[in-house]
């Protein structure tokens, strides 16, 4: 470099060297300085506090109807809340795990001792619909869950994936029952 | 010219870029190996941080725009839950808001330093009326960014500021109304200022390129304010001065820093914090800093239109200063009588900067006056006059000659003597 | 060395120049008597708030100013960042009723939440002026910020009232506060000693009482400060670092160089 031609009374070979390695170590130090500018940019697209203090939901069970269910909203998301007849249980207890797509027990999918309430995402879990089916007026497809307008995905009713292309079951959601008529979501 | 490229770069992905679009050799033209003189010192970098922090504003500011909320009535609430909701909101916040005086304190010092070294002589008159251009663009984004937030500043600086152009004879009160969108500041004029402030950094943008364009077809001046004479007198832009440029961009950083973590509200006024209040007026409404000299322009005169005049004069006086300096040498260095003027004319803007903050009573009306007679003497008649009476010192052969102290050339960097500039 | 003189000399004027213009663009304050200084635990660069003072602020805020005066920027559940657990902030939120609608559609009211902003003491700005004599009680949300003094300044009207001197013409309704611009302040002496029992034990002497709130009310306004302090001193001492650093590189780029 001209830095080199310009003095060749120094001895340029460990000056060259010690300045490489300064660079370099510049170089380095500068890039982890942009990227510590980067992040604070891109995280304040994450959700923000106040939507994460939002994380909590108590829903009163009492008013929903056998056979029928409610849709609550947890953090913006839609969520099934569902009052399960005792032929829908044994509907859902009854399918051997053979026959799923993605195998789950009724068992795992409720809280024990309270199996008539099915809690579950409502988001359908190929692109995001929300199927229909949570009110016995809806088309609830061939397997008396849910069925999603939208490509046809069909759930049976532990909200288990049956027939469609939803690759996963409705996912579930973190609750727990404060009374036998009331939970928390979150 | 039509056909491909002939490009000289070895990577084939990159040569088949280059060939049709020469983006790269352009780069490399004119950020690479672009001939820089040597002996910038380090107000030579204010342009590129000038640079830095409208990056730096446009980042913050998009993601700023995500969060907030342009509606009078959720305005405030909205930036409060920036500072406290949003993942480093106040972080954001504070740099943006800081980030604009850290912008006008680079963009003064960039243009004292055009002043003091004669950079807008010619050829470069068009390349400092877009500085001006660019000056004026982002006072304009300054002031719709100040009323954002919808504090009781924000409110009483768009009101006082619109109604500036009420100034005007006869057509006055329907500009001001067109303004705005209605009888007086109001939700319609918020909602313009945010979209027209989102705008103009994307002006400003062009405009600083279209600057650095020009400035890239000049050359850039110099402390000796004589042209290169040829290669012993100029430095390949990268790495000398990317480099030098750096050690600055790491020391601005460092005000920056202290500004937005430790100090962050010290630049603003207290009132902004109070929710905009249409039926109460704060009892002392200032302009944030960078625009009290002309403020007190502003209030120099007793004549609302003379005011306006004086005040919108003072900065389009510089788009004309190129015509107005008649001196035949740039830099101050060489003109021992407008050194001291420059130093003046400086004084004599933070004089006006001080005016401004105080309320005009007693000894600083005069003193405004005083400062503002200055200002335009200064301009209108010092330049042209000196300029033709003033015995310059006689200026360096060349650059590299100036700088090894005016003796005798080594070997090698020894050039042919050249024409005077 | 020829070139950097004047250079220097140069940067120097300018920049003395440009912080005298920054100093004293500073709005003229008013020509009252000016608030003591306070020696806060949350000044200087590596300021935090005391716990137990912002504590003890709260306890003032909950039971003397919020009768009055609404906070209604910040949450309940800022108050863990004061050292409050996640359970009494639940249960301090929960003794609040906010407005709510039944099943039905029919005015009611709910628990607070951790989640909800401090309940505002009056339903709207009316009524805060009815039961005010015509004042509005300015919201604390961010009041050591909008007043000029900050902090000193609040604690300075907390303890800066005294009987009018003589010969001082007071309008009814008002009171005398020596820090105050004017001196007349609508709102009545709201601390004195003893106005509430600490159960910690510290002294509740005005002075004590003023700076705890104040405390808790400059968190309340600057939730971001300690982050913001600790993030603030990393910053630098990276970018010291980084300066040093890239002047080395500089210097040695430019060794050979005549400049």
């Amino acid at each position: 470099m001209s830095a080199t031609a310009h003095a060749p009374a120094h001895g340029p070979g460990p000056d060259v060297t010690k300045r490489d390695f300064l660079k370099l170590v510049a170089g380095a130090s500068a890039a982890v300085g942009a990227g510590a500018i980067a992040w604070p940019l891109i995280d304040s697209m994450n959700p923000s506090k106040d939507v994460l203090a939002l994380s909590e939901l108590e829903v009163d069970l009492s008013p929903v109807p056998l056979g029928s269910g409610i849709i609550v909203s947890w953090r913006g998301q839609p969520v099934f809340v569902r009052h399960r007849t005792e032929t829908e249980i044994k509907e859902a207890q009854a399918v051997p795990l053979s026959e799923l797509r993605d195998p789950a027990t009724d068992a795992e999918r409720v809280k024990a001792g309270h199996e008539q309430w099915l809690i579950t995402s409502a988001i359908c879990t190929h692109l995001g619909c929300i199927p229909g089916g949570i009110k016995p007026t809806q088309p609830r497809g061939e397997f008396g869950g849910w069925f999603c307008p939208c490509h046809g995905s069909q759930y049976d009713t532990a909200a288990r994936i049956r027939k469609g292309p939803a690759p996963r079951n409705l996912p579930l959601v973190p609750y727990a029952f404060e009374t036998d008529t009331k939970i928390k979501i979150g | 010219m039509v056909g491909l490229f002939h490009s000289d770069i070895k990577n084939p992905v990159l040569r088949w870029i280059d060939t049709r679009l020469p983006i790269l050799t352009m780069v490399q033209k004119e950020y690479g190996v672009f001939p820089t003189p040597k002996n910038f010192n380090y107000f030579w970098a204010f342009g590129g941080l000038a640079m830095v922090t409208l990056l730096i504003m446009i980042a913050t500011g998009v993601v700023l725009a995500m969060a907030y909320t342009p509606n009078t009535t959720m305005a405030f609430d909205s930036v409060e839950r920036i500072m406290r909701d949003v993942n480093y909101g106040w972080l954001l916040r504070y740099a943006h808001e800081n980030g604009a005086s850290m912008f006008f304190i680079v963009v003064y010092v960039h243009m004292f330093r055009g002043l003091y070294y004669g950079s807008y002589k010619n050829p470069r008159e068009l390349l400092w009326i877009l500085g001006v251009a660019i000056f004026l663009v982002m006072m304009a984004t300054a002031f719709m960014g100040y009323v954002l937030p919808w504090g009781q500043m924000s409110f009483w600086a768009a009101t006082v500021i619109t109604n500036l152009f009420s100034a005007i004879p006869v057509v006055g009160e329907p500009i001001v109304q067109w303004l705005w969108g209605g009888f007086s500041v109001g939700n319609p004029t918020l909602n313009r200022f945010f979209s027209l402030h989102y705008l103009l950094p994307f002006v400003l943008f062009a405009l600083v390129f279209l600057h650095v364009a020009a400035l890239h077809i000049t050359g850039s001046n110099n402390p000796l304010g004589i042209e290169p004479k040829g290669p012993q007198d100029t430095l390949p832009f990268h790495p000398y001065y990317t480099v030098k440029d750096s050690v600055a961009i790491c020391v601005y950083f460092i005000v920056f820093a202290l500004l937005v973590f430790f100090f962050p509200n010290y630049l603003g006024h207290a009132d902004n914090y109070i929710p905009a209040n249409p039926l109460l007026t704060p009892p002392h409404i200032v302009p944030d800093w960078y625009f009290l000299p002309y403020y007190a322009i502003l209030r120099a005169v007793p004549s609302k239109l003379g005011g306006v005049a004086l005040m919108f004069g003072a900065v389009l006086i510089l788009f004309v200063v190129p015509w107005l300096d008649t001196s035949k040498v740039r830099s101050a260095k060489f003109r021992p009588i407008y050194r001291v003027f420059f130093w003046v004319l400086v004084i004599s803007c933070v004089v006006l900067g001080v005016v401004g903050s105080q309320q005009p009573v007693g000894i600083w009306v005069p003193l405004g006056q005083v400062a503002t007679a200055y200002y335009f003497f200064h301009f209108l008649l010092l330049m042209p006059v000196l300029g033709k009476l003033e015995r310059t010192l006689p200026l360096p052969e060349s650059i590299s000659h100036a700088v090894l102290g005016g003796g005798p050339l080594p070997n090698g960097v020894a050039a042919k003597p050249m024409e005077k500039a | 060395m020829r070139t950097l003189r004047p250079t220097l000399i140069g940067a120097a004027l300018l920049g003395a120049a440009l912080l005298g213009a920054v100093v004293t663009a500073a709005p003229a304050r008013a020509q009252e008597e000016t608030e003591p200084s306070v020696n806060w635990s949350f000044s200087g660069l590596f300021g935090t708030f005391d716990r137990a003072a912002a504590q003890r602020g709260f306890q003032i805020y909950n039971q003397v100013c919020s009768n009055c005066h609404s906070l209604r920027q910040a949450y309940y559940r800022d108050l863990i960042g004061i050292g409050l657990s996640a359970q009494q902030v639940k249960d301090l939120a929960a003794s609040k009723r906010f407005p709510a609608l039944t099943e039905d559609g029919q005015p009611t009211d709910r628990p607070g939440l951790p989640s909800d902003h401090f309940r505002d003491p009056f339903p709207n700005e009316l009524a805060a002026r009815a039961a005010n004599g015509g004042g509005l009680p300015p919201d604390l949300s961010v009041i050591v910020k909008a007043r000029e003094g900050g902090p000193d300044y609040v604690y300075g009207i907390l303890t800066g009232f005294i009987d009018a001197p003589a010969g001082f013409k007071l309008m009814p309704g008002l009171n005398y506060n020596k820090y105050f611009p004017g001196h007349q302040i609508a709102m009545p002496q709201p601390l004195r000693d003893a106005t509430v029992t600490y159960i910690d034990g510290t002294s509740n002497a005005l002075d004590q009482e003023a700076r705890d709130v104040v405390t808790f009310l400059t968190y309340i306004a600057n939730p971001e400060l300690e982050e913001r302090h600790r993030m603030g001193v990393k910053v630098v001492l990276f970018l010291l670092f980084l300066t040093g650093l890239s002047y080395a590189v500089k210097r040695k780029l430019w060794a050979n160089v005549h400049h």
